[in-house]
């Protein structure tokens, strides 16, 4: 199938942009990497009037190092993330997931902030932010606003953004000494959206976790960050005892859902099966 | 409701030869590629970028052909498979697949060369299952995959050798 | 049996500098690896249009009225025509056939009259400049429907209070097979064991990654229909079209190029493809149709939802005493044409259990319609399903009294040494290798290593299993598949072969390229038959205006009995060549051969003339030879199997698999595939057809599932929810042949395009099986997903 029809325009500013969206409201789209939107246009299911094509805006690409966080231009693409020292040496749970982000030739294209403005609830990323606390930019007619990411995440496919705004930049707080960070996900085949993932860091003392963030993805209609499971963890060495204890916990924090591919129950014992390599890969010694 | 879409001018070099159209901003790359320049060797096997049958290059890096508008590749370098197997520098990669019976229907191929030029390119001597997973957004129904794995680790070790 | 290779003069397997048995690489591939194939899409006609459907969103619903006025004002919108209008001028169609006793379907039209019955089915065409214009305007169509209740789950469809699809049918029962051998109800009250089972093979799909596409042209000039149509069988298509446009066959001419992937999927006629020819019939200009990823889930053809009542009666000893299956298959709404969609149920009550020795067998399937896509033959029709039902009774008996599922195998399987024999269906087998292959098999995979292997990796919580699946696979088939019930599909298929002037060797075959190699298949034959390198050969399929009429390329053909005709063409063409050169080197014909593209003697070889000389003097110089002698170096040959209905090949798959336990994720250790195809003519191609055969296999048991509402909405008709196989995680796969080549042909080559398939399912159930044996657990339905395994024991 092939678009409906649509107008196009690349503007050369974030200004131009937000006069746009003002302008068309609804009608209009944006268009960063493209790979989830122009899928949804080719099965019209989605048929904005105007498609705004940010790609010309060359200030929102880039890795750079602010101190104590880093920050990421909305349109840096995902190879870019992968391929980055700073990101692994500052954001490491960043690049852990990146292999498992759909396939090469996504990941050209695919960029980091389009990846967190669609909020995919089966995403990688938005769950990684959470985890890491990190900070979405929003830049809209009033300004520049930062949202933390764990009220950046509304419901399913809504964010903080405002129907004027865009996704400007990513800040994530670089990793502490002590800290580490551990991904995983289960997917039917590699590259697939997960029928369950995990995002976790925490500081780690011997088999000791403290400040632990658990943060799944593809078991609710947002990234979930299991709080009771954290807190049965705290300060607690890993051991059968306590991770049973932040399995049983979720029980309380996740409210998985049935789709094609995957049931809530099995979703659920997903999740307990990640916590459980998550916590002994987080405490596991070097 | 068509009357009132603005068709964009758009000049870029495919396969190293200036090219300048107008065209509707929702052809894809893909599409202008096969309908407008006739190179028909990138194929269509979903427009929803699983497949992987329409991988081209854009300046430099494989994408989806069905995911990129042709408009976005306005000012860009496009090269298909038609360019690379002009050029000659997959010969190699042809042969192997060809003595190896790396493609039966041949849909896939030549997104399959493609994926497999930017593999080698970044990692020059993959294990079989690094190769596995780059080709994983690539799919071929005929081969299962073994031969084409194969055909591609006969061509990073020839190359080493070289 | 006797010795034909003995009785035949010049056997063409004794020839020198032969490429039968030689692994040579596909001259035709070169094109395809340089992006320059030519594939449907790729046809660009002047003043092309193209077409777009408006396809049913129901399962079932009444057409009250449809309103095209806004669409036919839209941009570039050429004609836009309605189920009615089409029906003026393709007749509808009924897929039935006559060996299929009782089998019974309803008038299907081009675009839907009155009423659509599956969700997916065209009812509208819209012709246009672009296609993105044509879809543009089917936004516009206004259509008044009035839902009907939906037959959806076939468990109900022969409830009385289940409407029915097609009231004038009197019920939705499309066919019914019993079959009763031996005595199997003594077997079963004498036995020591009965194990009763239900498996179940959900509905999958073929998914080419080119979907189906055809380009038609109608020219009222010469009143000439061109077709270029990626199809498995051009001749049939032309016949079909013919006949339901009311042209002569002869004005009606079909062009197969490049065919990207097939598997059973295009050898089917499709609504929407006799609606693109009507329409190039009605604007006389070329309309293409290139169906979408979204509407292939949809309007191709589905397969393999069966669910299978089993039970199996087993002595103490392990000698299998009865089989006995109940099959349940839905089909859709319509029995597909012209082939129907009762031979993949008619596939499973014949060839169950026929690989064993065992004489009591008692059968019944029932195909009832339903409103899903249409179900029909798919790569491999019916083995999967009864490979998995017969390998499954068997380990189920081979578990019941602790018996190991090779020595249950071993004791049970059909002696090598007692070919020809019958199967207890009544069809005739040949000659097969059960023994010899699982013999082969077993070395291969290591058996009793895997053994030790798996139970020390028990003893660490870890679950591994090994899985055998034993199979026969019709290939070959002559008549009695489709011929003998009225289809218009040639059994038999033809060669011409002609030498031109400079010594090079144009060869036309009926059977078609669908990748799998039957043109490089064809020229190794006939290169060898005749006595040419195959560099002087160049093969052209698929055309009916040029080339044999045939069968095309289905059913594990092309090579067996393509390559046959190749075979007899290439030694009668040597014949008359020799004869040419007989009378120009003055010498008796019968002490001259051809060999390496030269005439030479016989008895040493020695060169006399090269081809490109004969060539000459018969075209350019006749006048050289006498005056009562014409030289023909144009031949024709054509080869049907006739002592047997079909060549029935064998083989066994073997699998060694670890299932972790918490996730239910499965990680291939081992897969083995010993191959009866007879006589292999390239080992390159007949393995790679074993390797994507198995592959595909798995990707049934796996991951393959055509996802149904209670409405009869398909759910995950996208390729991100319709999970096929991908390359990282697909094993490897050993493959390992047998030879026992048909006496039917000179050649001695069966077919070999769809074992791997047949035989995945069973073998990976088998293999899961012994997995979850400790844990008490056992998989029965395909696909095999974690979520399945994991409440196979327990863990959700």
């Amino acid at each position: 199938m092939k678009p409906a029809a649509f107008n196009y325009a690349k503007p050369s500013s974030v200004e131009e942009v937000l006069g746009l969206l003002s302008e068309y409201g609804d009608e209009a789209t944006i268009l960063a990497g493209g790979q989830s939107l122009i899928p949804t246009m080719n099965m019209r299911l989605s048929a904005p009037a105007l498609v705004i094509d940010i790609n010309g805006l060359d200030n929102l690409n880039g890795i750079s190092d602010e101190g104590d966080r880093l920050r990421i231009g909305a349109l840096t693409r995902h190879v870019e993330i992968e391929n980055s020292e700073l990101i692994a040496s500052h954001a490491p749970l960043i690049t852990l997931a990146m292999p498992s982000i759909a396939h090469p030739a996504i990941r050209n294209r695919g960029t980091f902030g389009g990846s967190v403005a669609m909020a995919d609830p089966a995403a990688e990323l938005p769950a990684c932010l959470c985890a890491l606390d990190g900070e979405i930019e929003i830049t809209g007619q009033n300004g520049v606003r930062k949202v933390v990411a764990k009220d950046f995440f509304k419901e399913l496919y809504e964010t903080d953004a405002g129907d004027g705004e865009i996704l400007t930049a990513i800040e994530i707080p670089k990793i502490s000494a002590g800290y580490r960070s551990a991904f995983d996900e289960l997917a039917r085949r590699h590259g697939d959206y997960a029928m369950c993932g995990i995002a976790a860091h925490a500081k780690v003392d011997r088999d000791v976790l403290s400040d632990l963030r658990l943060a799944f993805f593809a078991v609710g209609g947002t990234p979930v960050i299991a709080t009771q499971a954290m807190s049965a963890m705290e300060g607690k060495s890993v051991d059968d005892e306590s991770i049973f204890a932040a399995q049983s916990a979720l029980e309380d924090d996740l409210e998985p859902f049935d789709d094609l591919h995957c049931s809530a129950t099995l979703r659920m014992h997903y999740a307990k099966e990640l916590t459980k390599r998550m916590l002994t890969t987080l405490s596991a010694r070097n | 409701m068509t009357n009132e879409i603005e068709q964009i001018p758009v000049a870029l070099t495919v396969n190293g030869e200036k090219v300048s159209k107008l065209i509707e901003p929702r052809l894809s790359l893909v599409d202008f590629l096969r309908n407008e320049l006739e190179l028909t060797g990138s194929h269509i096997g979903c427009e929803h970028g699983v497949c992987g049958a329409c991988t081209v290059r854009v300046n430099g890096e494989i994408v989806r052909g069905c995911l990129m508008l042709a408009v976005q590749a306005n000012g860009g370098e496009v090269e298909t498979i038609e360019g690379a197997s002009d050029s000659g520098k997959i010969d190699d990669l042809q042969k192997a697949f060809h003595e190896r019976n790396a493609l039966q229907c041949g849909f896939c191929t030549p997104g399959m060369l493609m994926t497999t030029t930017e593999l080698l390119a970044t990692n020059p001597d993959p294990s079989r299952e690094e190769i596995r997973e780059y080709l994983s957004g690539n799919y071929c129904r005929c081969t299962g995959y073994e031969a084409i794995v194969d055909a591609i680790e006969t061509v990073a070790q020839e190359r080493k050798g070289a | 049996m006797p010795d034909t290779k003995s009785m035949i003069k010049d056997h063409v397997l004794d020839r020198p500098n032969s490429y039968i048995g030689r692994s040579v690489p596909r001259p035709n591939a070169k094109r395809l690896l340089a992006g320059r194939g030519t594939f449907t899409d790729d046809v660009k006609l002047p003043r092309l249009t193209h077409v777009a459907f408006l396809r049913s969103t129901y399962a079932h619903a009444e057409i009250v009225s449809i309103d095209v006025s806004e669409a036919k004002e839209s941009e570039g919108v050429v004609a836009v025509v309605t189920g009615p209008e089409m029906a003026e001028v393709c007749s509808p169609w009924v897929g039935v056939l006559t060996h299929l006793e009782g089998l019974k379907s309803a008038p299907q039209h081009a675009l839907a009259v009155k009423k659509a019955s599956w969700q997916g089915e065209p009812v509208v065409a819209v012709v246009a400049n672009t296609r993105a214009q044509a879809e543009d305007a089917i936004e516009l169509i206004d259509i008044e429907w009035k839902e009907l209740p939906v037959v959806a789950d076939m468990e109900t469809a022969l409830d009385p209070e289940t409407p029915l699809i097609h009231p004038e049918l009197g019920d939705n029962l499309a066919w019914q097979r019993d079959l009763d051998a031996g005595d199997v109800d003594t077997a079963f009250a004498n036995a020591d064991h009965v194990i009763e089972e239900t498996y179940i093979s959900n509905r999958h799909t073929g998914v080419c990654l080119e979907t189906r596409g055809i380009v038609a042209d109608y020219n009222p000039g010469e009143d000439q229909l061109t077709i270029y149509h990626s199809t498995q069988a051009p001749h049939m298509m032309q016949s079909l079209f013919a006949k339901h446009l009311n042209i002569e066959e002869h004005k009606v001419r079909v062009i197969c190029k490049d065919v990207g992937g097939s598997y059973g999927i295009k050898v089917h006629s499709y609504p929407d493809e006799y609606a693109t020819v009507a329409l190039a019939y009605m604007l006389k200009r070329p309309v293409k149709f290139i169906a979408d990823r979204l509407e292939s889930f949809t309007s191709d053809i589905h397969a393999r939802d069966h669910r299978v009542k089993t039970k199996v009666a087993v002595s103490n000893e392990g000698e299998i005493q009865a089989f006995e299956i109940d099959d349940l298959t839905g089909i859709g709404p319509y029995s597909v044409y012209p082939r129907t969609s009762g031979i993949e149920a008619n596939q499973v009550v014949n060839l169950t259990g026929g690989q064993y020795t065992n004489p009591n067998y008692r059968a019944r399937a029932q195909v009832v319609l339903q409103n899903k896509s249409p179900m029909c033959q798919y790569r491999a029709v019916g083995h999967p399903i009864l490979t998995l039902i017969t390998e499954g009774m068997v380990d189920d008996a081979a578990r019941k009294i602790g018996m190991d599922p090779l020595e249950i195998r071993r004791k049970n399987l059909v002696p090598d040494d007692a070919y020809p024999t019958t199967a207890p269906s009544g069809l005739p087998f040949e000659n097969l290798s059960h023994h010899a292959s699982l013999y082969k098999l077993v070395e291969m995979m290591d058996y009793d290593g895997l053994r030790k292997d798996q139970a020390e990796a028990r003893e660490q919580g870890i679950y591994r299993g090994i899985g055998l699946a034993t199979f026969i696979e019709v290939t070959n088939p002559g008549p009695a598949f489709y011929g003998v019930g009225g289809a218009p599909i040639s059994a038999q298929d033809g060669a011409t072969m002609r030498l031109d002037a400079k010594g090079n060797v144009i060869v036309e075959i009926g059977v078609t390229e669908q990748g799998q190699g039957a043109e490089a298949v064809v020229a190794q034959c006939a290169a060898t038959a005749l006595g040419v390198s195959m560099d002087k050969i160049k093969v052209i399929a698929g055309d009916t205006d040029i080339t044999p009429y045939g069968g095309g390329t289905w059913g594990s053909r092309a090579a067996g009995i393509g390559g046959e005709a190749a075979v007899q063409a290439g030694k009668a063409l040597r014949q008359n060549i020799v004869e040419v050169a007989g009378i120009m080197l003055q010498c008796d014909p019968s002490t001259l051969d051809i060999r390496e593209n030269n005439v030479v003697d016989l008895a040493d070889g020695n060169e006399r003339m090269a081809l490109a000389e004969v060539g000459r003097v018969c075209y350019y110089r006749p006048d050289t030879l006498p005056k009562d002698y014409q030289s023909e170096l144009v031949v024709t040959r054509h080869y049907v199997p006739k002592q047997f209905p079909f060549a029935f090949t064998n083989g066994v798959q073997g699998c060694y698999l670890e299932v972790d336990t918490n996730t239910g994720f499965i990680t291939f250790k081992k897969y083995v595939v010993v191959e009866d195809c007879g006589t292999v003519i390239n080992p390159l191609l007949v393995d790679e057809q074993v390797r994507g055969g198995v592959i595909q296999g798995l990707g049934g048991a796996l991951y393959e599932e055509c996802l149904y509402s209670d409405e009869g909405q398909f759910l995950n008709g996208t390729m991100a929810d319709y999970l096929v196989p991908m390359a990282a995680e697909m094993p490897d796969v050993e493959v390992g042949h047998v030879e026992s080549p048909t006496l039917d042909s000179e050649l001695g080559a069966k077919g070999a395009g769809e074992a791997g398939t047949g035989g995945a399912p069973a073998v990976v159930m088998n293999a899961l099986n012994d997995a979850l044996e400790p844990l008490g657990g056992k998989v029965t339905i395909q696909p095999f997903t974690p979520e399945r395994i994991l409440q196979a024991i327990g863990k959700i």
